[in-house]
């Protein structure tokens, strides 16, 4: 279903640019992942790949949808953005507010993020990709500055009036910015762990209730918990006001 | 009493009474459709239509909606939403809630048995964190939890049939869930029997629950979650409604002499179990875990996690009466404390108040007192006992302040000896003796003292001794001071 959007979406979508501005190569590695999920050993092996040092900003977001005017705000169809998308902004391809200009663009749908990483000739990262780039602890850790701990202040303040502006939390060991404390961010396979959010059979959903004890690697890490639940309560044409993205991209 | 009645149990007594061949069955049947006969699983799905349609009623802690009192379910819509947000835990103390509603506790819903509810839950979008509802008045996967799971921004509908009569605790169920009520995400949902419960004079609603903050009890400022604590099931403060104080002094709940009480209570949790009680008064009736379950006559009963109880009792007496969580030190330095208030007149049958204060030392006889004489002969003693009893007395009770000279203290505590305040008129100093001293201006030899005596608790017969003991002393000189002279001024 989702590829058939895509094949939608390739229509409007002009003028691929291949370059790596902005980017940075993440090595390849391992990942323990949060779900074990049947027939997992208990690692995923990642490639190398090319990932955005920040999430895409307004001022980004605003030149793909001058050069696709069907990603206005007025134009876009409810299929593939709900209504409150992009209504940060002042007008259609206005930002209006210059303080946030340079903030994570949010109130994005996944299918308008996945046409603006096409249309860079980029990708969404995958959620393997993602989460493996995020765990990665930040540069010049302090004591006591860990990831974790980084995240659950996150955790702790409600949403700021006016979003802060990309590379303004911490930089990881990876040389990206912001994984945590910033927004959440949408990644190209969202909901694939889940099995449906109706579900009444067996198993259950892992994200609800004590069903959320199953299967996880790590108990502990209850702030991932969170982001998993985050995105198993999103479908692709949501926007929300804390959720934005970054792109990716193969090595060639 | 009308009991909250268990549907299967109604329905198996329906049966039974269909074998008697009563005619009201066969009515029943009819009106209902489902088949006796066959021995099929009945469902209250089938067995009453739903007629009308109407917004719930909500309410915010202490406060409880109105009964509809109703026999005919209706289709009954709630709409919560979620709000995060930084509200005073305790004087100084902030924690970024997350809230059904806006509050701790979330919006107390009252349906019937029978009522299909919808209920939609909005996500504020201003908001960081997914939420849903798992309400344990529902029965279904989750109990709406994975029907409800809402990200900010959103709003998720679903229906359910209540078909349990009782009193349920909802709380948000989205990972981790341990954090979600830690932060305040629970309420209660009352299902009450066809027709409603009994009717009562007042109805309220507490909820406990317990937060783990990074700072210890009482450090100011904006506290975060702290998960350690919360495993440990250490919390710092344990509260009923959301904060410290929440239903105390000016925020006590209120009720007359007379009146029929009944509590909803519920705990959110996350850990603690309460020893809920209510200090001065008994329950006639505890709905035991809000269940169909009446116990009688208690004083102090247990209220799990995630579970709720419903307790009855009557205002006999005026007075305050402190509501607490009675694993004790929750309630006196955790903060698990709210107070009912009760005004109206008196009922000495019921409860005397303090009749009589005595020295209590074994084995010196000298010093104990008599048995207080019978009202209409009280008997005068001479001036050289009253003297002795009074100087013990004093010594224990005055001496502290207006010290064993009798000189006071300048500027602060008045002097007794050669006072013209004690000693131009014998009935002022048993006045104050009487009534204690708040913060009047008085003129003692020419000095302005303004300060506050305690009103001591003394019997007349002692306030006598000590005002012969204390003029006579220190050079004063006066006649003796008889009980029945104090008797006289406590009376008027």
């Amino acid at each position: 279903m989702r590829s058939l959007f895509a094949l939608l979406l390739l229509g409007f979508i002009s003028s691929p640019l291949q370059d790596h501005s902005g980017m940075i190569k993440i090595p390849a590695g391992e990942l323990r992942p949060f779900l074990l999920l049947a027939g997992q050993n208990g690692r995923i092996k990642v490639h190398s790949f090319y990932l955005d040092i920040h999430a895409v900003t307004n001022d980004e977001f605003l030149q793909f949808v001058k050069a696709n005017p069907r990603w206005k705000r007025s134009g876009v169809s409810r299929a593939f953005a709900d209504s409150n998308y992009l209504k940060q902004w002042a007008g259609d391809i206005e930002i209006g507010d210059d303080r946030i200009r340079n903030s994570p663009v949010t109130n994005i749908s996944w299918f308008a993020a996945n046409a603006y990483c096409k249309w860079k000739g980029k990708r969404l990262p995958t959620m393997d990709e993602w989460e493996y780039a995020a765990g990665a602890p930040p540069v010049n850790a302090k004591r006591g500055r860990d990831l974790s701990r980084i995240i659950l202040e996150w955790y702790d303040h409600p949403n700021p009036a006016v979003l802060p502006v990309v590379g303004s939390t911490y930089k990881n060991r990876f040389g990206v910015y912001d994984m945590h404390g910033l927004i959440w961010e949408w990644v190209e396979d969202f909901n694939s762990v889940m099995p449906g959010s109706e579900n009444r059979g067996p198993g259950g959903n892992p994200f609800v209730c004590g069903a959320g004890a199953l299967g996880t690697a790590n108990k502990e890490d209850y702030a991932a918990y969170m982001r998993y639940a985050f995105r198993e309560s999103l479908q692709a044409a949501y926007t929300v006001g804390g959720l934005g993205f970054r792109c990716a991209q193969d090595i060639e | 009493m009308k009991k909250i009645t268990h549907p299967e149990r109604s329905i198996l007594r329906y049966r039974w009474m269909a074998l008697t061949g009563l005619v009201l069955v066969l009515i029943y049947t009819a009106l209902t459709g489902c088949n006796q006969a066959s021995g099929a699983k009945t469902t209250l799905s089938d067995t009453a239509a739903v007629i009308g349609e109407m917004n719930a009623e909500l309410t915010h802690a202490p406060f409880v909606p109105n009964s509809r009192g109703a026999f005919q379910p209706e289709k009954v819509i709630v709409k919560i939403e979620v709000v995060e947000k930084v509200m005073k835990l305790a004087d100084g103390v902030d924690y970024t809630f997350w809230t059904f509603g806006g509050s701790v506790p979330g919006p107390f819903i009252r349906v019937q048995e029978g009522d299909e509810v919808e209920l939609h839950l909005s996500n504020s979008p201003g908001n960081k964190m997914p939420h849903n509802i798992d309400l344990h008045a529902v029965n279904g996967p989750g109990g709406g939890a994975e029907a409800t799971l809402t990200v900010p921004g959103h709003s998720s509908v679903f229906t359910f049939r209540v078909m349990n009569p009782g009193l349920y605790v909802y709380h948000c169920a989205t990972a981790p869930v341990g954090m979600h009520i830690a932060n305040g995400m629970y309420g209660l949902v009352l299902v009450e029997p066809k027709g409603g419960l009994p009717k009562v004079d007042k109805e309220f609603y507490i909820m406990q629950g317990e937060f783990y903050t990074k700072g210890k009890n009482g450090e100011a400022g904006l506290q975060p979650f702290d998960m350690d604590k919360a495993i440990k099931e250490q919390p710092e403060y344990v509260v009923f409604n959301g904060s410290v104080g929440a239903a105390t002094g000016s925020n006590a709940l209120q009720a007359k002499v007379g009146d029929r009480v009944r509590l909803y209570v519920g705990n959110g949790g996350p850990n603690l179990v309460s020893s809920f009680h209510v200090i001065g008064q008994i329950f006639d009736k505890v709905y035991q875990e809000g269940g169909s379950q009446v116990n009688q006559n208690v004083g102090t009963t247990l209220i799990p996690s995630g579970g709720a109880a419903i307790l009855e009792f009557t205002c006999h007496e005026p007075g305050t009466y402190n509501i607490v969580d009675h694993s004790i030190f929750r309630a006196f330095n955790q903060g698990a404390l709210a107070q009912l208030i009760v005004s109206g007149p008196e009922d000495k049958v019921v409860y005397s108040g303090k009749v009589k204060d005595e020295l209590y030392q074994p084995g010196s006889p000298e010093v104990s007192e008599s048995e207080a004489p019978a009202e209409a002969s009280i008997p005068d003693l001479p001036l050289a006992e009253r003297i002795k009893k009074g100087q013990v007395l004093f010594e224990t009770n005055c001496s502290s302040c207006h010290q064993p000279t009798g000189l006071g203290l300048p500027g602060a505590i008045p002097p007794l000896a050669q006072s013209d305040f004690l000693m131009n008129r014998q009935d002022k100093g048993i006045g104050v003796l009487l009534h204690g001293l708040n913060n009047e201006a008085i003129t003692v030899n020419g000095n302005h003292y303004q300060g506050v005596m305690p009103q001591l608790p003394l019997s007349d017969d002692q306030i006598a001794n000590i005002l012969s003991y204390v003029r006579n002393n220190w050079g004063n000189k006066s006649p003796v001071v008889q009980e029945k002279e104090v008797k006289k001024l406590r009376n008027q």
